[in-house]
C-alpha cells in the first residue's frame, strides 16, 4: 500500500485530491494537514511515500516545511501560483498541479510519479532552489528537537560554520541548520549579511567596533559582545558595504 | 476678437501721438506746415511698416541658436531700408532749401530711431513667444501628469489577486460533485464579485453601502473556502450609507486582513469592518487578528497597504488618510475618506 499525505489549508482543496484519489485504490491517504507545522509532524510520524503539497499555507509555507524534512518523500505540488512562479521547481518535484486541475491532469501526475519511482529525484537540488525562490526570505526555519523555530532574519546576529551545519546565533541562543555557508551567503540580503570570514557571516547592523588584530586581519565587535574574526579577504567586503 | 480690436486701437493711438510729436518738433524748428505734416506722416508710416515687418518675420521664423544676433541683424537691415525709403519718398516732394538740408543730415538719426524701435518690437515679441511656449509646455505637462495619474489610479483599482480567483475556482471544482447547489451559489457570487471588480464605468465614486456589499460578497466567497473558521462582522451607522467613497478603495485593506488574518493563521478568526461618519470624514476601520509568531508587522503602513496609500494620495494629495495600528495580535487599518468632496472632477 502506498501512503500519501495531503497538506493544504483549504478543506475543499483537500477534498478534491481525495476525490481524485478514489480511482487509485492502491494509494491510501494516511492524514490530511492544514498547515506546515502539522504537515511536518505528519511526515515524521507516517513516513509517507507521496505528498500532495500546497505552497501558500499558514505558519510556514510548503517550501519552508520541506526544508525541515531530512529525506523528503516524493512531492506533487498543488498550487494556485501562476505557472511562471512555479516553473522553477518543475524539474525537481515530481509534478505540479495548477489549481483548479482535472482528474486527467491528476492521473498524469500520478503516472509520472510511478514512472520515476526508484530512480529517486534530486531532492537536495530541489530544496536549494526552493529556498532561493521561496516568496519570503525574511526568515529562517530551524528545527530544535521536535520544535520548529521561525527566526526573522533581522534577529540573526551572525552565522558560524560548524562541520556540515551552520550555527545561527540570535539573542535567544544558537540554532543548527543543515545548510552550507554558501547557501546562506546566497539567500540572505548581501547588504546586511556579509561573509567576513570563511566560517563567519555577520549582520552588519550589529557591528559596534572593528579592531585590528594582526597584520591585515581584524575583529568585529557586536552589540551582543560577540567577537567575530574578519579575514584579509573579508575586510574589503565589509569596507565596501559599510562604506568607510 | 475684442482683444484684437483693442490692440489695434492702442497701436493707432500710439501712431497718432508719435506723428503729433514729430510734427510739433518740426514746427518748432521753423519748418512750414506742409513740410512738417508730410515728414511726420510719411516717416512714421514707414516706421510702423518696419515694425510690422520685424514682427511678421519673427512670428514665422525664430532661429534656435544665436537668436539675439539674428534679431539685431534683421532689425538693422529693415531699419536701413526704412531710413533709405523715408529719405527717397520725402525727397520727391517740392521742399524748401532748409528742409532739404535737414533731410540730408537726418538719415543717420532716422536709422538710429528705427533700429531702437524695431529692436523693442523684436524683444517684446520674443518675450511674448517665450511666455506662449511655456504656457503650451505647462499645458502639455499638466495633461501628461493627469493621464499618468489616471492610468495609475486605474491600475491600482484593478488589482485583483489571481490566487483568490484560482483558489475559488478550485473550491467550486470540489463542490460540483458533492454539493452542486453550493457550487452554483459560489459561481454566482464569484461572477457578481468579478463584475463589480471589472466595472469600467466612469464612476470613480460609489456610495459606501455599495462598496460594503461588494466586500460582503468577497467575504462570502472566502467563507466557502474557509467557512469552518472565518467569521465576519460588518457594522455601520445608517448615516454613512450614501456617503461617496472611491470605488474599490477598501478592497485591498480587506484582502490584506484576509491574507494575514485568515491565510496565515490556523484557528477561528473574526474580521471586523466598521463604518461611521465623523465631522468631515467617512471612517472605515478593518480589524483582523494575525499570528505574531510568523508574520512580523513592518514599520509604517506595513502589511502591504502601499497601493491604498498611494491611491488616497493621488485622490486627495494627503498621506494621513490611511493609518494602521497593532494591539496585541489585532491589526487595525483605518481609512478616512474626506466628506463633501469637491475634487470629483478628475475624470
Amino acid at each position: 500500500m502506498i501512503k500519501a499525505l495531503i497538506i493544504d489549508d483549504e478543506p475543499l482543496a483537500r477534498s478534491i485530491v481525495r476525490e481524485y484519489l478514489e480511482s487509485h485504490a492502491e494509494i491510501c491517504v494516511v492524514q490530511e494537514c492544514g498547515d506546515g507545522f502539522e504537515g511536518f509532524k505528519a511526515i515524521q510520524q507516517h513516513k509517507p511515500d507521496l505528498i500532495f503539497l500546497d505552497v501558500q499555507m499558514p505558519k510556514i509555507n510548503g517550501f519552508e516545511m520541506l526544508e525541515l524534512v531530512e529525506q523528503p518523500p516524493a512531492i506533487i505540488f498543488t498550487t494556485a501560483f501562476d505557472e511562471f512562479a512555479i516553473r522553477a521547481f518543475e524539474r525537481h518535484a515530481i509534478d505540479y498541479l495548477l489549481k483548479p486541475f482535472s482528474q486527467e491532469r491528476f492521473d498524469k501526475a500520478l503516472a509520472k510519479w510511478k514512472e520515476q519511482q526508484g530512480s529517486g529525484p534530486a531532492h537536495d537540488i530541489m530544496l536549494n532552489t526552493a529556498a532561493q525562490n521561496a516568496p519570503q526570505n525574511q526568515r529562517v526555519i530551524v528545527k530544535n528537537g521536535t520544535h520548529i523555530k521561525i527566526i526573522p532574519v533581522d534577529d540573526i546576529h551572525y552565522l558560524e560554520a560548524a562541520d556540515d551545519y551552520v550555527k545561527i546565533y540570535t539573542r535567544e541562543g544558537s540554532f543548527l541548520k543543515n545548510r552550507t555557508m554558501t547557501h546562506f551567503s546566497q539567500v540572505l540580503d548581501p547588504t546586511v549579511f556579509v561573509r567576513v570570514h570563511r566560517s563567519y557571516i555577520v549582520n552588519i547592523k550589529l557591528i559596534t567596533r572593528l579592531d585590528p588584530l594582526e597584520k591585515e586581519s581584524y575583529q568585529a565587535m557586536l552589540t551582543s559582545g560577540a567577537r567575530i574574526p574578519v579575514s584579509r579577504s573579508g575586510y574589503p567586503k565589509l569596507k565596501s558595504v559599510l562604506g568607510f | 476678437m475684442s482683444k484684437r480690436i483693442r490692440g489695434f486701437l492702442i497701436a493707432a493711438a500710439f501712431l497718432v501721438l508719435w506723428i503729433a510729436g514729430h510734427f510739433l518738433l518740426l514746427r518748432e524748428w521753423g519748418f512750414s506746415l506742409r513740410e512738417s505734416i508730410t515728414d511726420a506722416v510719411v516717416s512714421n508710416f514707414i516706421n510702423i511698416l518696419c515694425c510690422a515687418a520685424v514682427y511678421v518675420n519673427l512670428r514665422y521664423y525664430r532661429p534656435a541658436r544665436s537668436r539675439y544676433l539674428y534679431f539685431l541683424l534683421v532689425c538693422a537691415m529693415i531699419s536701413a531700408v526704412g531710413a533709405a525709403a523715408s529719405r527717397y519718398v520725402l525727397g520727391k516732394f517740392p521742399n524748401s532749401e532748409e528742409y532739404r538740408l535737414l533731410l540730408g543730415r537726418s538719415t543717420g538719426l532716422r536709422f538710429d530711431l528705427l533700429l531702437l524701435l524695431t529692436c523693442c518690437v523684436a524683444l517684446i515679441s520674443e518675450l511674448w513667444h517665450t511666455i506662449q511656449e511655456r504656457r503650451e509646455q505647462e499645458k502639455r505637462e499638466v495633461n501628461a501628469a493627469r493621464m499618468a495619474r489616471e492610468a495609475e489610479l486605474f491600475r491600482l483599482q484593478q488589482q485583483l489577486q489571481p490566487h483568490f480567483l484560482f483558489n475559488s475556482l478550485n473550491s467550486i471544482s470540489a463542490l460540483v460533485k458533492s454539493e452542486p447547489a453550493q457550487a452554483r451559489k459560489m459561481i454566482l457570487q464569484l461572477s457578481e464579485f468579478l463584475r463589480g471588480t471589472l466595472r469600467k464605468d466612469e464612476q470613480h465614486y460609489v456610495p459606501l453601502c455599495d462598496e460594503l456589499k461588494h466586500l460582503e460578497l468577497y467575504l462570502e466567497i472566502e467563507k466557502v473556502r474557509f467557512g469552518h473558521r472565518l467569521n465576519t462582522r460588518i457594522e455601520r451607522d445608517e448615516t454613512v450609507d450614501d456617503q461617496p467613497i472611491p470605488h474599490m478603495i477598501l478592497q485591498p485593506a480587506v484582502e490584506n486582513a484576509i491574507k494575514f488574518g485568515l491565510y496565515d493563521t490556523t484557528g477561528e478568526v473574526t474580521i471586523q469592518i466598521q463604518a461611521r461618519l465623523t465631522d468631515n470624514y467617512t471612517v472605515v476601520t478593518i480589524k483582523n487578528p494575525f499570528d505574531p509568531e510568523t508574520s512580523s508587522p513592518q514599520q509604517g503602513t506595513g502589511f502591504g497597504l502601499h497601493s491604498t496609500q498611494r491611491r488616497l494620495f493621488l485622490l486627495y494629495s494627503r498621506n494621513d488618510l490611511l493609518s494602521t495600528e497593532i494591539d496585541g495580535n489585532i491589526f487595525t487599518t483605518t481609512i478616512k475618506i474626506p466628506a463633501h468632496d469637491k475634487s470629483i472632477d478628475h475624470r
